[in-house]
């Protein structure tokens, strides 16, 4: 199985403060992978690298074959890579349907003039984008919201438009920044099963970014932890679990050596 | 293309169009009622035809601020450019380029109904519209690029600053650094410029203001169209995307840079038709009528109107233009007090009360009205 996103020795820095140090990661293909680590871990920062918000201070990141540094956001997005977002970051003044929309942009080839002149060929494209969003709509169980305000959704509503309009992007990778926050233990649990769902029928790879251990241990099939920004352990979830450095790092030294 | 008549609609819907239709229907036979006639009355046309300009220029500054969220303060350059370069490719000016001195033996017609062997450039009205949209989208690619990373405030004093500078590269362009040409014949303004002439006679301010009022009807009609269409297809969502969330759009796939740059583009575009249309019916161009308060009033119409909205727009302008032009004077003489020395004592008291009121404008756009009933019923503990 080959490697859909390589990162080798990321580093990045904020004056003197050192966010993300040296951090090798791989995504093999078709998996679903979780980064932890405590708060102020560097987590974020490295997605915000992956889809080019930040540009590493050195080091280098190769998805689907080609290098992520300095590109362009939209065009890492276009690519096939997509994201949810920590703190919901909907359109909130459009519709569920119009939200979803949006991110078929890189998708949808309708020029300025076939807008204006309402061509056959538009219609169609966009009739057909309609028909996706609900389609998307309902994949991620929420059938029937298309023309409600995005603002106007339930919390948990809300996490699903977020990923509906993100596989909207057709991604190969998805990045859920802390999809589970918020959500009680019934929710967590329907969550993770439907992450195996996104993964099993859309065939879209998975990483997340996650605080909840039972969402983590119950989905990832590999986890890396950071701390400090520093890469401190990776490995399956058992092996994780009885790691000592990770048991330190969450809940600290006293409590490592009791484990050990 | 009828879809919109024949479509099925709720009673709320039915209210909706029949006052767009109604306003349809005010817009045609406004030059034909009798108040227009009397230039001391409630709106003579010339009022009439000066609100239907900036009317246009509302629904371009629309696409900018309304749809996008740029917030622009110096639309008055696209006015000036559109204005210059219509007054340019439709005068004798052309002969005056090469100085005082020195005449520019020029003739060139094209589609134009000045006397053959007039010198000068002289292009119908139909093609230099066209070069000014054109050159006005130009203008606007260009003046919005260095704004591409400024937000809110930012972006306003960057816009705000073109707006005053190109005024004042035009008003001192009568020696061109370059070359000493003379590009605008500096204060004195650029005249006469010719009136259109096919499809609707001659058109001067002499002659008849109903005539110009059609004229620029017209492309207030098309302007309001392309808007429309635009806002419900592929760009227009990208411009809501980026009002809301400039970052979260990004992360989707949308470009910025070129939604931004086409922003400002098509809404440069009805400044640019604008100042053709002012510079052919006027038939001179004076440099002191690009100010400052041509941004600002756009800018209050856009907003007193609704924004996003495009009905909004078009009676954010009569609203705005009546008031500064013709309201204050006239109900001052009906009431005997001089109303225009407080113009803008007026006009400030009245945006406080609007943003008390009704922060969303008059005729706010279908989605802020909704998702507004939306948070009053969840403020009120009602499910929605």
């Amino acid at each position: 199985m080959s490697n859909l996103l390589t990162a080798s020795k990321v580093k990045v820095q904020f004056g003197g403060l050192t966010a993300v140090n040296e951090v090798d990661f791989v995504i093999p293909e078709a998996a679903i992978v979780a980064l932890i680590g405590p708060n102020g871990a560097g987590k974020t920062t490295f997605f915000n690298v992956l889809t080019g918000l930040y540009t590493p201070t050195s080091g280098a990141v190769e998805f689907d074959g080609r290098s992520v540094v300095g590109v362009q956001p939209h065009v890492i997005a276009a690519r096939g890579m997509a994201r949810t977002f920590q703190n919901i970051r909907l359109f909130g003044a459009m519709t569920a349907s119009e939200n979803v929309m949006v991110a078929m942009h890189p998708h949808l080839k309708s020029g300025l003039f076939s807008t204006i002149l309402r061509t056959r060929k538009q219609r169609a494209e966009e009739a057909e984008a309609r028909a996706t969003a609900s389609e998307l709509l309902d994949f991620v169980g929420i059938p029937g919201v298309e023309e409600e305000f995005a603002k106007n959704l339930p919390y948990g509503d809300q996490r699903r438009l977020e990923v509906a309009r993100a596989l909207a992007l057709r991604p190969k990778l998805l990045l859920l920044d802390e999809p589970t926050a918020g959500m009680n233990p019934q929710e967590s649990a329907a969550f993770t099963a439907f992450v195996h769902r996104v993964r099993d029928e859309r065939g879209v790879t998975i990483l997340l970014i996650e605080h909840d251990m039972k969402v983590v241990m119950g989905t990832a099939e590999h986890i890396t932890v950071l701390e400090y920004g520093a890469k401190i352990a990776e490995g399956t979830a058992a092996q994780i679990q009885s790691n000592p450095r990770v048991i330190e790092a969450y809940l600290g030294k006293a409590a490592a050596g009791g484990a050990a | 293309m009828f879809e919109s008549l024949t479509r099925q609609r709720t009673p709320r819907e039915w209210g909706n169009f029949a006052a767009q239709a109604a306003g349809v229907v005010v817009l045609l036979v406004l030059p034909f009622l009798g108040f227009t006639k009397n230039p001391e009355g409630f709106m003579p046309i010339l009022v009439v035809v000066a609100c239907l300009t900036y009317a246009l220029f509302a629904l371009g500054l629309n696409i900018v601020v309304g749809f996008a969220g740029l917030l622009d303060l110096g639309f008055v350059a696209f006015f000036l450019f559109g204005a210059y370069v219509g007054a340019w490719l439709m005068s004798d000016f052309a002969i005056n380029v090469k100085g005082r001195d020195d005449v520019w033996d020029v003739s060139f017609h094209l589609f134009s109904r000045s006397p053959d062997g007039t010198k000068g450039i002289h292009l119908s009205f139909w093609i230099a519209v066209i070069v000014c949209a054109i050159v006005a989208a130009i203008a606007g690619v260009i003046i919005g690029w260095p704004t591409l990373k400024l937000k809110s405030d930012y972006l306003a004093l960057v816009t705000l600053g073109f707006g005053e500078i190109l005024p004042e590269v035009f008003r001192n362009s009568e020696k061109f650094p370059i070359g000493n040409y003379n590009l605008t014949n500096g204060t004195k303004g650029i005249g006469i410029v010719d009136p259109i002439g096919y499809g609707f006679g001659s058109i001067t301010t002499g002659g008849d203001g109903r005539k110009r009022y059609y004229v620029i009807l017209l492309f207030v009609a098309l302007f309001a169209f392309i808007s429309i269409r635009i806002r419900d297809g592929k760009l227009g969502r990208s411009w809501m995307a980026i009002r809301e969330d400039e970052l979260a759009a990004s992360l989707m796939g949308v470009p910025l840079r070129r939604a931004k740059l086409w922003s400002y583009a098509v809404g440069a575009v009805a400044g640019g038709v604008g100042g053709a249309l002012y510079a052919t019916t006027v038939g001179t161009v004076d440099i002191s009528q690009f100010t400052f308060q041509v941004s600002i009033i756009v800018l209050c119409a856009v907003i007193l109107g609704g924004m996003g909205n495009v009905w909004g727009a078009i009676l954010g302008a009569f609203v705005m233009v009546w008031v500064s032009d013709n309201g204050l004077k006239w109900f001052g003489r009906k009431i005997d007090v001089e109303l225009t020395k407080y113009q803008f004592a007026l006009f400030g008291f009245t945006l406080v009360l609007m943003m008390l009121f009704r922060p969303e404008g008059l005729l706010p756009a279908a989605r802020s009205k909704q998702v507004k009933q939306a948070d009053r019923l969840a403020a009120q503990g009602v499910e929605s």
